[in-house]
């Protein structure tokens, strides 16, 4: 009976073989890509928000503090997204006529509250507390990235959690003095892993990277 | 499926015999639906093996004893429900899958599995405030004090509210009548607040109406009442004990002078108040004061477990039973009952005894004790001699340190009694004092009164605030046919209920958590009722409601209740000083200094005149409220209806209890074989009849049958509708609490109760370990000795092979020594068993309820069950009460099972779970030998409906399908805590943290803290020679560890 199959088949066959774990590989490799890129993260897409508001101008420009709007960060997981009221400390005085400003005047005539679009978000499973950062000496802009630049704001990071990790395992990478923490302008100093090591010792900061830490 | 776990069975390191024979025998049969037996149970089985066993054996349920294959069956089975036989989820998927299908789908789920990580984070919103409140810090709760109204006295609460939403109801520790623990029905209000089933709108004649059509309504009655003086306005509502709303029941009244105003409850304390007019010719509040009391005589009293006064008692009755060392004193409590009851649980010494019999008993005891005027009564026969004479011993011996209670259930002459025993003994005044009564609302129960009225024509309008007669009242009283006479009914309640529907009108009640009131506690304390939320949907108070009938439909309740207390206001006060005392008040939740003062009342009870002991003949029925939802106005509480009933554990129903040895004999005279539990029987009283499952409860007195209110409900709303079998009309006016010359016979079919006593029993070694030996002693999961026996040896309960069996590990050690570590202890000395740990971890985590099919089926999700022990013999057992959540182990079986990290240990100890890692093999489950994991057969968490979404804890997940879930000793919490104080540079104070269990145990039962710390009150109570661990023998090194319990028998009598 005659072959069915020719010889050089089998060559092919050892190439599909060993191909195929090339090809899965590549596979494995797009997919954490693609996981990992603005296209499924975000980042670097600035939002559209019903004002466009701008931290570029409002701390880059103005020099208004963090806390001014953020008034929680300090004291509760949620940094806190300011009332209308707090923008209208201001603009009930300036640029009162801007036409860009009407949605937050109309907030506040008609008592609604303006509906922001979410920018730097965490999956429902994960429990973040910003206080408990500040008060260890990470900064503002170590995680949301130069907020004095941004125009229209963006998420300058994935908050995914193997970036979670990276400083939950070398915190020393990235913490800076307590003073600094509300610094739109601090720069990371040459010595930072010396920095970061005594710091380390004198905020008492400790390595958890155990799962109930933001998982429960 | 059962193929792939038994292969995986076989590698568990824990063998149990029944798991094997289980295996083998029913292979490829269907496994039964429960442990419940088909068979007749077979008594003098168990009574044979009990006496081989020398009375030291413990046991769980009849089924155990008998050693059914059924049983054995259940309990070998990890879920007797897998998917791929499941009969009671979904008949298509019965049939059992084909090993290759099985294959198939696993590689496609692993392969689908990843695929799900790359999702798209949905956009959010973020809506912030427009002016933002002054006190909310959006991500931190609020606690505001307030109080649950109830008939016998309000308990102070703090609730938690999350951005305006309540959500967890803790003690008020200010509060007398809390000490900082609930109950719990108080712990369950916060879901009935949520209930999508509440009455959402005004309804007139089934019809949709608005509030204001029904003020114009009210308006047009009026004109009448005004010009006949009320004449034909009748009012029918609840027990109150808000001073508001007697002064406005009075200006009500003297508004409309011919008007009447009826109080009905279901289950009231008819009986104490008419026994204290019999000893006092008046009135009045009893207050037991536990904490002095050394000797505790219980006449038929459930006091640690019924009613809201139980949370002050439980504290108290522990706080005389805590033992340090082998110095400290315990009370003794002396308890004859009829029904087991959880303070019977508790008892050195229970006798069971008919509820009728203990008349006659209070009469011997009283005349033994000399009380002035009591003839020589003879005890009822069969109580022993030797008992009552050594309790009378005993009640001599401790004059003013000894208490008598009389129980609901008893008559007014027993109650009249017990006050006169209180007195002769001196006890007056010490354990027990008197106070004026609490409520406001007048103290007969007007149902005879008002249906002679309707049928006298007297009625033209009927207005019934809150309660729910024609569900409740006396069936001889004929109230559900009388009330269609009444021209104008309106109905005023929570729900649109049986008695709603009947009514022209209907109202929805505001709940206590949306409505301004006040409320006095347990001693008179005044609690103002204080809201957290405004009212869901619109529902109005009871002070609105009656300000409306006065013709001030615009006065809030706010403002009545304040105005109320203002015109209460010492005449010098400013208005100045009135608003630091109300901010006081509103602040503490407790009106300083407003307990009720002590009266000294004379006795002067006339024993000629008492009462005949009433008929005692026959088979006798006990009429109690249901353990769990009350006499039915907690039966759409999804919460309280999965909440095992304490002693049968029983869920979703009701049943016809009776004694074994009554089982027996009524089997022999219906010419049966035996009676099974669940067999449908007809119980018949002067003619009336009702039809319930048979449940066969160790310990009853023989020749009663209890049965319990509450269920049955027809429009209680989808959770309480048709469950379980109403007895209300079984009940007359002259048997409100007990009844004689019950006949019972066979209804014929079975009915399926949904016990939870089998579900994740730990395997105690069954009958493979001999007794008496290190390894059954090992395995012996209650510890219980006498305080003679641990005085002599402190060891008695402790672990001989714990220190050397502590390195026996192929592991390396972990080093613990370091910053916290968490433990619990739990001490069943303290534990009444009254499940509030159960409903507070519920509300606290997020647990679903997933309904009766799935209890029956093993599938119920409460993360710490309270479990039930008996010992000794059928007809009174001792009953053992041990809370069982996740014992934390430090080598944890369940951690190195798990294929993909999601159950690990953490560095203080905790055994974590990672609900967004799970993918749901059950393998931890598999592996855990306290049975403590619950998985997530089905979606059980409701993730539509939109107002169940207030209720949840924003800081525990809310799981989802095919998620093993389980304690973790509330890590919220613990990292809250953390982060508080890390944020303050200092430590984690000892009781900073508490867990939702052990904040609101009553007994303080729980203990939780860092037990690195020796100061800790945690390292302490480990540091007693009562601590142990379950299941020792596996060297699981649990956190959570138990201390002993202690009886403390009269020695004259041994131990029973």
């Amino acid at each position: 009976m005659a072959q069915i199959f020719r010889h050089s088949t089998n060559l092919i066959s050892r190439l599909s073989i060993y191909g195929a774990a090339f090809i899965v590989a590549a596979l494995g490799y797009a997919v954490y890509g693609l996981t990992g890129s603005p296209y499924v993260t975000d980042v670097n897409v600035a939002r559209d928000q019903p004002v466009p508001f701008s931290h570029k101008h409002h701390v880059g420009e103005l020099g208004i503090d963090c806390r001014y709007c953020h008034t929680s960060v300090e004291q509760s997981s949620f940094a806190g997204l300011p009332p209308t009221q707090t923008c209208m400390t201001c603009h009930s005085r300036i640029w009162t006529n801007a036409s860009m400003l009407e949605p937050v005047r109309a907030s506040y005539r008609d008592d609604k509250s303006i509906s922001w679009t979410r920018v730097n978000a965490l999956p429902d499973f994960v429990y973040f507390n910003h206080s408990i950062h500040v008060a260890k000496g990470v900064g503002c802009t170590t995680c949301h990235g130069p907020m004095q630049e941004m125009p229209l704001t963006w998420a300058a990071n994935t908050l995914q959690m193997s970036w979670c990790l990276g400083c939950h395992r070398e915190p020393e990478k990235y913490v800076r003095p307590k003073e600094y923490v509300f610094s739109t302008t601090y720069e990371t100093p040459s010595n930072q892993l010396e920095l970061g090591r005594k710091l380390v010792k004198e905020y008492k900061i400790q390595i958890l990277t155990n799962c109930s830490t933001c998982h429960r | 499926m059962s193929d792939v776990f038994k292969i995986l069975g076989e590698r568990q390191p824990v063998k149990r015999d029944a798991e094997r024979r289980g295996h083998d025998e029913h292979e490829e049969k269907f496994i039964p639906v429960a442990a419940v037996s088909e068979r007749p149970l077979d008594f003098a089985a168990m009574r044979a093996r009990l006496a081989s066993s020398q009375g030291k054996r413990f046991w769980q349920s009849l089924e155990e004893l008998a050693g059914t294959p059924e049983y054995a069956a259940f309990v070998a089975h990890e879920f007797p429900h897998d998917p791929a036989n499941d009969a009671v989820a979904d008949d298509t998927t019965s049939s059992k899958l084909p090993r290759r299908d099985i294959l198939k789908l696993m590689a496609a789920s692993a392969a689908l599995s990843g695929l799900s990580a790359c999702t798209k984070l949905p956009v959010e919103k973020i809506v912030p405030y427009v002016r933002a409140p002054e006190e909310i810090i959006p991500g931190k709760p609020l606690f505001y004090a307030t109080s649950m109204p109830r008939a016998r006295g309000a308990m102070g609460l703090l609730v938690e509210s999350h951005m305006g939403r309540p959500t967890k109801v803790e003690g008020n520790l200010e509060h007398p009548g809390s000490l900082g623990s609930t109950d719990i029905f108080a712990q369950a209000s916060v879901l009935t607040l949520y209930d999508p089933d509440r009455s959402q709108v005004v309804v007139r004649e089934g019809r949709i109406s608005d509030w204001s059509a029904f003020l114009t309504a009210v308006a047009n009655a009026r004109g009448d009442w005004q010009t006949s003086k009320g004449a034909g306005l009748r009012i029918l509502s609840d027990a109150s004990t808000s001073p508001t709303l007697g002064a406005q029941m009075k200006a009500l009244l003297a508004m409309y002078p011919e008007a009447k105003w009826y109080v009905h409850e279901a289950c009231g304390p008819a009986n104490a108040r008419d026994g204290a007019k019999l000893a006092f010719g008046r009135g009045v509040n009893c207050v037991y004061r536990l904490a002095q009391a050394d000797v505790i005589l219980s006449l038929d009293a459930d006091f640690l477990y019924d009613g809201p006064r139980s949370v002050r008692y439980a504290r108290e009755f522990a706080d005389r039973r805590r033992i340090t060392g082998p110095q400290s004193s315990m009370n003794r409590l002396y308890v004859l009952e009829s029904t087991p009851s959880n303070t019977g649980a508790m008892a050195d010494h229970r006798l069971p005894v008919r509820c009728r019999e203990i008349d006659g008993f209070a009469r011997a005891l009283a005349a033994a004790l000399g009380v002035g005027g009591a003839s020589g009564a003879a005890a009822p026969e069969g109580l022993p001699a030797k008992w009552i004479e050594a309790l009378v011993r005993d009640l001599q011996k401790h004059r003013g340190a000894g208490l008598i209670v009389a129980g609901d259930s008893q008559p007014p002459s027993v109650h009249a009694l017990a006050h006169a025993m209180n007195a002769a003994l001196g006890n007056a005044g010490k354990t027990v004092v008197y106070t004026d009564a609490i409520e406001v609302t007048p103290d007969t129960d007007g149902m005879a009164e008002l249906a002679s009225d309707i049928d006298a024509g007297a009625v033209t309008t009927l207005v019934i605030l809150g309660s729910n007669p024609t569900y409740t009242a006396a069936t001889d009283v004929g109230f559900s046919q009388k009330f269609g006479k009444v021209p104008l009914r309106i109905h005023f309640g929570l729900y649109r209920d049986e008695t709603a529907e009947l009514c022209h009108w209907h109202v929805p009640e505001a709940h206590f958590l949306e409505s301004w009131s006040d409320a006095r506690g347990y001693d008179g304390t005044i609690g103002i009722v204080q809201p957290l939320i405004a009212p869901l949907y619109d529902g109005k108070s009871i002070h609105e409601m009656v300000s409306v009938l006065m013709g001030k439909p615009g006065n809030s309740a706010h403002d009545i209740v304040r105005d109320y207390w203002k015109g209460q206001r010492p005449a010098k006060q400013t208005d100045k000083q009135f608003e630091d005392f109300w901010e006081t008040t509103l602040h503490d939740g407790v009106m300083a200094g407003s307990a009720l003062p002590a009266r000294a009342l004379p006795v002067s009870l006339d024993f000629g005149k008492l009462p005949a002991s009433g008929n005692s003949g026959g088979l006798e029925v006990v009429f109690r409220p249901d353990p769990t939802i009350g006499d039915g106005r907690y039966a759409n509480n999804g919460w309280l209806q999965e909440l095992p009933k304490p002693l049968t554990k029983i869920t979703w129903d009701n049943a016809v209890m009776l004694a074994p040895a009554t089982a027996e004999r009524l089997a022999s005279q219906m010419g049966l074989k035996g009676l099974a539990n669940g067999d449908l029987v007809e119980l018949g009283l002067e003619g009336r009849k009702i039809t319930g499952p048979l449940w066969v409860m160790p310990g009853h007195a023989k020749d009663s049958v209890t049965v319990y209110l509450g269920y049955g409900r027809k429009r209680a709303g989808r959770v309480g509708n048709s469950v379980g079998f109403n007895v209300y009309p079984l009940r007359a006016s002259h048997a409100m609490t007990s009844g004689t010359n019950l006949l019972i016979s066979r209804a014929g079919g079975k009915q399926v109760l949904a016990t939870t006593q089998h579900h994740h029993a730990i395997d105690r070694g069954g009958e493979k370990v001999e007794e008496e030996s290190v390894a059954a002693f090992r395995r012996e999961v209650v510890r219980v000795g006498t305080l003679g026996d641990y005085r002599s040896d402190p060891n008695f309960a402790k672990d001989p092979e714990e220190a050397t069996s502590r390195d026996l590990t192929l592991y390396p050690n972990y080093d613990y020594s370091k910053g916290y570590q968490w433990g619990m202890t739990i001490d069943l000395n303290s534990c009444t068993g009254c499940g509030a740990c159960v409903v507070a971890c519920q509300s606290e985590n997020n647990i679903p309820v997933v309904g009766k099919e799935q209890v029956i089926a093993g599938r119920d999700m409460q993360w710490i069950r309270v479990d039930n022990y008996f010992r000794g013999n059928l007809d009174n057992p001792e009953t053992y009460y041990e809370p069982v959540p996740c014992q934390q182990c430090e080598n944890a079986p369940c951690e190195g099972v798990c294929p993909v990290g999601a159950t690990v240990h953490s560095p203080e100890g905790l055994n974590e779970m990672v609900y967004n890692r799970c993918v749901g093999t059950r393998y931890c489950s598999n592996n855990c030998p306290y049975k403590v994991r619950r998985f997530n057969f089905e979606l059980y968490s409701d993730w539509t409906t939109q107002s169940l979404f207030g209720l949840r804890n924003p800081n525990v997940t809310v799981r989802s399908r095919g998620v093993m879930e389980k304690c973790t000793y509330c890590v919220q919490r613990i990292n809250s805590a953390k982060i508080e104080s890390e944020k303050q540079d200092r430590g984690v104070r000892d009781g900073e943290i508490v867990t939702a269990c052990e904040a609101v145990c009553p007994s303080r039962a729980i203990v939780f803290g860092n037990i690195n710390d020796p100061e800790s009150r945690v390292s302490k109570l480990k540091g007693q020679s009562r601590n142990y661990s379950l299941v020792a023998d596996l060297n699981t090194r649990p956190r959570t560890t138990y201390l002993a319990r202690l009886r403390n028998p009269n020695p004259e009598i041994g131990e029973s």
